[in-house]
């Protein structure tokens, strides 16, 4: 009796603390915002100045990428307007600066970035980068177009291939047409792409460098499938212009949480 | 003496016990206020109320939970880190709160993804 009566109570308390559980929270959708990286007040405009680029010369780094964050940030760039001036001929510039003194012959292009694909990608860029640093230059730029922010830097886009073990699901029917999926490590072939933009923010009043951000993204394709390289480009950008745009303006993330009571 | 040890004990529990009920109890009832007044959209009156009843009942993982939630809302990520830290120390095991704080971890990783990390 004694025992059954213990049962009996804790049935009920195990009842009571379920039904507890299921009350004992509440989902709410949630918009976390997220501040901007730097402070754009002091501008009211912003000039995407253009790109030093290297990789694969089936995509216009320099022209797409410069296309590609003015549209941005004229839908999403908050109260900056965007300059609509023509893009800076960065290439040669730096390849000027970098080239030492009196060892270039006069009408001599200067030596583009490597696309080699065995130089690491931080090393690409190394001779180059100097000019964002250049800050009476910027400042030069900024005085011709009313002190905007500048948007500038490098981008990588180059391909890839990779080959090696790759996990994949295989489905299967059993004798009675049961359905069931199997991991399962197959050796494949693939190619793709790499995209590695680094953004330099300038202070078109000054000349200064306000802000750097690197990013590295990469897709990975069926050595049979032929992806176009633009198309590529334009998705591995779409995954890094969230954050590309939070540099500038407030962002919101939708989601939702659980409440506990 | 194991006796009086033992009827110690017991006095000490009966006489502690009621008041941290009334703490948590206390505690329970800022807790489910901050809610119905989360619920309407007054977050900045939802997380005095978190705060309270973690002032009441330090121990009540839930109140930091919720206060976390508030502190995300209003985009004080460093506060809600804290707070989804402590109810994670109170309550480790607790899988509504590991949840709300890997979500939060997620943001946290997209606002400081570079370089592919």
């Amino acid at each position: 009796m004694i025992a059954l009566g213990a049962r009996t109570v804790s049935s009920f308390i195990l009842v009571a603390a379920m039904s507890g559980c299921s009350a004992g929270f509440v989902e709410i959708p949630l918009e976390t915002p997220i501040q901007p990286k730097i402070d754009v007040r002091p501008f009211s405009r912003v000039f995407v100045a253009g790109f030093i680029t290297a990789g694969s010369d089936e995509v216009d780094g320099n022209l797409e990428t410069v296309r590609l964050l003015r549209s941005q940030l004229r839908n999403k760039g908050g109260a900056l307007r965007v300059i609509d001036a023509d893009a800076l001929p960065l290439a040669g510039l730096a390849g000027a600066e970098a080239e030492p003194a009196g060892s270039g012959a006069a009408g001599n292009p200067p030596p583009p970035p490597s696309a080699d694909s065995t130089v690491s990608d931080d090393a690409q860029f190394a001779a180059v980068e100097k000019i964002f640093a250049d800050k009476e230059y910027w400042k030069k730029v900024g005085d011709e177009l009313q002190q905007p922010l500048i948007v500038t830097g490098t981008v990588l886009f180059r391909p890839q291939q990779r080959s090696g073990f790759v996990q994949r699901e295989r489905e299967t029917f059993d004798s009675l047409g049961r359905r069931s999926v199997q991991p399962e490590r197959t050796y494949m072939e693939r190619k793709g792409f790499i995209l590695r933009p680094s953004f330099v923010f300038i202070d078109g009043r000054t000349g200064e460098t306000l802000h750097t951000e690197t990013f590295r993204e990469e897709i990975l394709y069926n050595a049979n499938q032929t992806t176009p390289p633009l198309s590529s480009f334009f998705e591995l950008m779409d995954r890094l212009l969230p954050s590309f745009l939070n540099t500038l303006t407030a962002q919101k993330v939708r989601g939702s949480r659980t409440l506990l009571k | 003496m194991k006796n009086v040890l033992v009827v110690a004990f017991l006095l000490s529990a009966l006489v502690t016990a009621p008041a941290y009920a009334d703490a948590r109890g206390d505690a329970r009832k800022q807790v489910e206020f901050g809610i119905a007044v989360a619920q309407k959209g007054l977050w900045r009156e939802a997380i005095y109320r978190w705060q309270r009843a973690t002032e009441l009942d330090p121990t009540f993982a839930q109140a930091f939970n919720n206060l976390a939630i508030a502190h995300e809302h209003e985009g004080e990520l460093d506060k809600a880190r804290v707070a989804y830290e402590k109810a994670l120390q109170i309550e480790p095991s607790n899988p509504l709160i590991k949840q709300n704080f890997d979500l939060f971890k997620e943001i946290n990783d997209r606002i400081g993804r570079k370089d592919g990390k």
